[in-house]
Order: structure tokens, then sequence, then C-alpha cells
């Protein structure tokens, strides 16, 4: 009788459904999975240990470049746990912006998921379409912080700015874009971000819907993701798991609700909770959580539009003087000269603070021993814990499954690697 | 603090006595320390039982606290280096210890962060390993699975040892690579460094050949506008 044998197959780390730099040895049987071992850390630049040798807003900038597909979130993880050792609130408005930005950046991240994991299992359309969206969002990021991704906007103490009077326009007239296309493009930049910002608000419920139409009762969609990567409350506890991946498992978390920070307590939305816990629940949360995101996103916005006010505090022990006022000012100039040079001490202590990241609770636990650099940051990114269920994940499943289940999980290595 | 903050740290204080020892908390958060041998029982009781249902251990992780408290600079007094400020690690140059007021009992230390999907709680449990050369702890992993991969990382950048632990392995290094990176002793910049050999036709590791650089010197200043909040921990001490 001729020997079988199980077989190992090798996935990723550059294969693009790997989404990065996941290498993942399977061990199957046939084309049904018995085993998966991910192997991790390709992407590691040790985050954490560069945050214990440099002060601490040095490291607001690493933080963008965890989960570099939803920026503000990881710096707002970071910024709490540090506004929290030193006893520090930042203004209302402030808070408002924070709270207006995390949502964008949840709509950054959640239509880049829904984009790239359509794309994995056989939907093209979709990509180009949320491409489309996150455009004009990425410009917003940019309006206000001048960069389209990294964009070290908050700060311990409030934002780095105030949000522009004036949205960017453009105004070349190029080869590849006539004068039509110039004034097509600049058709809501007439305005503020703010007014920029309203007009996606109010196109943006539609272009959901035109998601939901690509992909909802879609029959393809449907058996890719129906009953693929079931997970039950109780394993998803048991697991670890927080955000979209415990919702869509029936579990109603949601830190905004249920340990509000900043203004969260403020405006109104709704937490989304699947039934069945598989790959189909979770889509339905997420697509769900855009439409809920844009909900707090007007809300934001009419509010900010009636409260103007400072967006910083004005402790220049911790937040750096206006250039105006360093010219004049020699007490100014001091502190900014101990600021950039040597930084801000924190008190001695350790905190830990939690956020409802688009993927799940983004957490900062922060050591200080009194210096002007961390004593030990430790980031609990989502992914990682829903990353290490893999294995549980797809076993019994077909090969093909494994795409679809990397999908779901919303893999991003930035912040998996740290 | 809020209210179920202090009503879960008196619950833990009656229900392990002395197993665990309460640590004071700045920030209002509830801290225990327990020592290892205490850790599985805590844990599964801390699980389990009612007041406290913990069913998600949110995070592990690994502290070195061989360097709390120590300075690069001082600042209090007059300095005996002159007035140069750059950190000359070629020298040898001795790191200074101040006085902290949190004293860890030993280097290395587990810490556990613990969430309560059903009560709304969270707890931080901290636990020092008896051996300071080859730490052992139990591990956590068969009462929360989540342990799994975060346990793998604080051996892999602490070299702790998770006694019980199905699958230790490094996880987040190269394979083959030797250290605990982030251990306070290892340095910022790593011992190897690679780069493909034309001739060996692989790549090839060899010392690092740059030197460690400190830009900005590390600095303890007791700062006055804490001094209320340091003086409100007082009295509640």
């Amino acid at each position: 009788m001729t020997d079988i044998r199980n077989f190992t197959l090798n996935f990723g780390p550059q294969h693009p459904a790997a989404h990065g730099v996941l290498r993942l040895v399977l061990e199957m049987d046939g084309e049904v999975i018995l085993k998966a071992d991910p192997h991790i850390g390709l992407l590691h630049r040790a985050t954490e240990k560069l945050a214990e040798s440099k002060p601490y807003n040095q490291t607001i900038g690493y933080m963008d470049r965890l989960d570099y597909v939803s920026m503000m979130c990881n710096e707002h993880g970071y910024v709490l746990a540090i506004e929290k050792l030193m006893g520090i609130t930042p203004p209302i408005r402030a808070q408002y912006i924070r709270v207006m930005f995390d949502e964008v950046t949840r709509l950054l991240n959640h239509l880049m998921w829904l984009g790239t994991h359509g794309l994995d299992i056989g939907a093209m359309t979709i990509f180009l379409y949320c491409f489309r969206e996150r455009e004009d969002l990425m410009d917003c990021y940019e309006a206000v912080s001048g960069t389209r991704m990294h964009a070290t906007y908050y700060r311990p103490g409030g934002v780095y700015r105030d949000l522009p009077e004036e949205m960017p326009r453009f105004s070349r007239v190029e080869k590849i874009r006539n004068e039509k296309e110039v004034k097509r493009l600049n058709m809501n930049r007439e305005g503020s971000m703010l007014d920029f910002l309203e007009s996606f608000c109010e196109r943006f419920p539609a272009r959901v819907d035109e998601y939901e139409t690509l992909l909802t009762d879609n029959r393809i969609w449907k058996q890719r993701t129906v009953n693929i990567g079931v997970v039950s409350p109780e394993r998803a506890m048991q697991l670890g798991f927080t955000g979209p991946m415990l919702r869509g498992s029936g579990v109603e978390w949601d830190l905004r609700k249920k340990q509000p920070y900043e203004v969260y307590d403020r405006v109104e939305f709704d937490i989304p909770v699947g039934v069945n816990g598989d790959c189909y629940d979770r889509y339905l949360v997420r697509v769900e959580e855009m439409r809920q995101s844009n909900q707090i996103i007007r809300q934001c916005i009419t509010w900010l539009r009636e409260h103007p006010g400072p967006v910083m505090i004005s402790d220049q022990k911790v937040v750096p003087p206006t250039r105006v006022e360093m010219k004049d000012d020699m007490e100014s100039l001091i502190h900014h000269f101990k600021l950039f040079t040597e930084g801000y001490c924190v008190p001695e202590g350790e905190a830990y603070a939690a956020i409802e990241h688009p993927k799940g609770e983004f957490g900062v636990y922060l050591i200080s021993d009194g210096a002007n650099k961390p004593y030990r940051v430790k980031i609990r990114a989502p992914g990682f814990a829903h990353l290490s269920s893999m294995s549980e994940m797809v076993t019994g499943h077909m090969l093909a499954d494994v795409v679809a289940i990397i999908g779901t999980q919303d893999i991003v290595f930035g912040e998996i690697d740290r | 603090m809020s209210k179920k903050t202090v009503s879960l740290i008196d619950n833990a204080e009656q229900k392990f006595g002395d197993r665990i020892l309460r640590i004071e908390s700045s920030t209002g958060e509830a801290v225990f320390e327990v020592e290892p041998e205490n850790l599985l029982d805590v844990c599964q009781v801390l699980r389990d039982e009612d007041p406290f249902s913990f069913d998600t251990l949110i995070d592990v992780c690994g502290v070195d606290y061989l360097h709390y408290g120590s300075i690069e600079w001082q600042t209090n007094e007059a300095t005996d280096s002159g007035f140069s400020r750059g950190v000359d690690s070629s020298t040898g140059a001795e790191l200074r210890k101040v006085k902290t007021r949190y004293q860890p009992p030993r280097r290395f230390a587990v810490v556990y962060h613990l969430l309560s999907v059903e009560r709304n709680h969270r707890l931080r449990l901290r636990s020092f390993p008896r051996d300071e050369v080859t730490p052992v702890i139990d591990s956590v992993y068969p009462i929360w699975n989540s342990a799994d991969w975060f346990e793998r990382e604080a051996f892999d950048l602490f070299g702790i040892l998770f006694d019980g632990h199905p699958d230790l392995r490094r996880i987040l290094t190269d394979y083959g690579f030797i250290g605990h990176p982030f251990r306070k002793d290892f340095p910022l910049i790593g011992n190897v460094e690679v780069r493909y050999d034309p001739e060996l036709g692989r790549v090839a590791y060899e010392p690092v050949s740059i030197e460690p650089r400190t830009l900005v010197p590390k600095v303890i200043r007791h700062d006055d506008r804490f001094a209320s909040l340091r003086e409100k921990e007082q009295r509640d001490d």
C-alpha cells in the first residue's frame, strides 16, 4: 500500500493575499487544513525599545507607523496614556477633533479592509470604489496635518493645530487633467475643511449602499464568507478578541460605549453586533460601523462649527509655546529650548490606556520612572491576539478559506510585529 | 478612583488576603502584585468567581526593572562631568541611580492586564519570577488561551520562561536570533548586522560596525507641578 502523508505548504511572506509579511506554514491533508503555524516578526522594528530611548513626544511619529492604515487611532492610544499619567486633560474642542478624526480613521481603515478583503476573495470593483472614498479622507488628513498618512497630529495636551479655514485646492491644469476636471475636483473645496468633510458625509451613506449592492446579497460573496471561520462568543473572549471580531460573535462590547474616553459619551451612535460569528457577520458589522462613524463625524462637525476655542492646553511645561511668543519672550524661549532638547518629565507611575481602535482594543501600557523618556512602553495590538487564533479558525477549512479568514481578521503587520 | 474600582479592590483584598499585595496607582487603576507561587490559583479565581469574572486576558508583557530610576545626567546638584551632556558609552560611564517611590523587588516582572466584559472592569496583576538569571513563571495559558502568543513574545524579548506553555518558541525575532533584545542590558543597536555577501552567495552576519549614540540623555526631574499629585497620594496612604 502506498504511504499517504500530509504535506506542508508554505504560504507567504510575499503572497499578495498575506496582507503584508505573514508567513503561514500550513499542514494539509489534500486541500483541507489540519494545522496552521503563522510565522510573524518579519516587520519587527522594536518600536517599544526605540521608544525607551527617546523623549515622549518623539515616539508619536512611530505610532503612526504601527497600524499604517489607522494612523491617528494609534497616536490616540499613546497620547492618552501619557495624559493619564500626567493628569492633564485636553480642551474640549481638542477632544471633539480627536473623536472626529478617530472616526475618519475608522472609515479609512474599514474602507481599506473592505477593498482588499473583497479583492482577495474575488470582488474587483469594490476595491476601486473604496479607494475612491479613501482619497477624500486622506485629503482631510493632509489638510489638518500636512501629510496623507503619518500625521503626528495628536499631542499630549490636545492636537497640534486647529482645523484649517481653507481646504487646499487643485490648481494645475496638466496633460492628464484639463480645466473641467480641475473644476470638478475643486467642487467641494471652496469652504473650510469642515465643509469638505461634511459634503463627504452627505455622499458617503449612498456610497455604502453601493458597496452593499455589490456584496451583501451577492451569491459568490456569501459562498465565500457565510459559515467560514465561525467563532463562538465564549471562544472569542477566551482568545482575547476585541472590536469587530468580538462583536461579530455576538458580544456587545465597544470601549466607546462601555468605557468612554474623550467625548464619546456625548455623541450618539449604535453598536452593531453579529449573530453567527462567521466572516459574513463580521463583514456586516464593519459595514454598519462605517455608517455609525459617519453619524459621529456629522455630530462632531456640528459641534465644532459652533464652539471655537483652544485645541491645546496652555501649560508650557508640556506644550511648546507658539513661534510668535517664542520670538519676543525670554521665558517662552527657555521653555521651547527645554522641550525640544530634553522633553518633559512624566511623574513616576504606570498607566494603561485603551481605545476602540478600528481593529479592536488598542492599548498602551506605559511605565515611567519619572524621567523624560518612558521606562517601558508596551503596545497591545488587537491584530496580535486575533492572528494568534489563526490556527484554530482555519482548521478544517479549505486552502482558499485561509485567504478569507486572513481578510476577516483585518491583519496589518505594522501593528502585529511592532 | 471610581466606585467600581474601589469595590473591585475591596473584593480582591477580602478574597485573597495576604496572597496579593495592593499597589498604589496614581491613575486610579486596580493594581496588585502576586508571588509567582500563587499566580495560577489567583488567576483561576479571578476568572471563575463572580465579583471578578475576568473573562478576557487583554495582555501579558515582560518588564525588565534593571535600570529603573537610573539616569544619565544628574539635575539636582552641580554636575561633576563638566558642561557636556553627551553620554559617552565607550568609557563605560556608570548610570546613576536616584531614589524612586516604587521599589521593584526583583529584576524581571510579568504584567497581566485583565478585562471583564461581563462586569466591565479591569485589573492589572504583576508577578516577579524568583530567579533573576533564568526567570521562570507558570504559564496562564490553561486559564486564558490568549496568553499563547503574549507569553511567547515575553519569552522572546525578555527570556522569561513560562512553565506549562504548550509551544514556547521565539516569535518576533529572526530565526536563529541570539539574546533577548528588550532586556535593558541589550544594546539598542543590537549585536550583529547582516549584509549580502556576493562571494559567499548568501547573507553574512557580522558584529555591528556602528557605535551607539544617545541623542537625549535620560534625566529625572522632580517637577513641582506634580507636587499636588504626590501630596494627594501621600494623604491617601
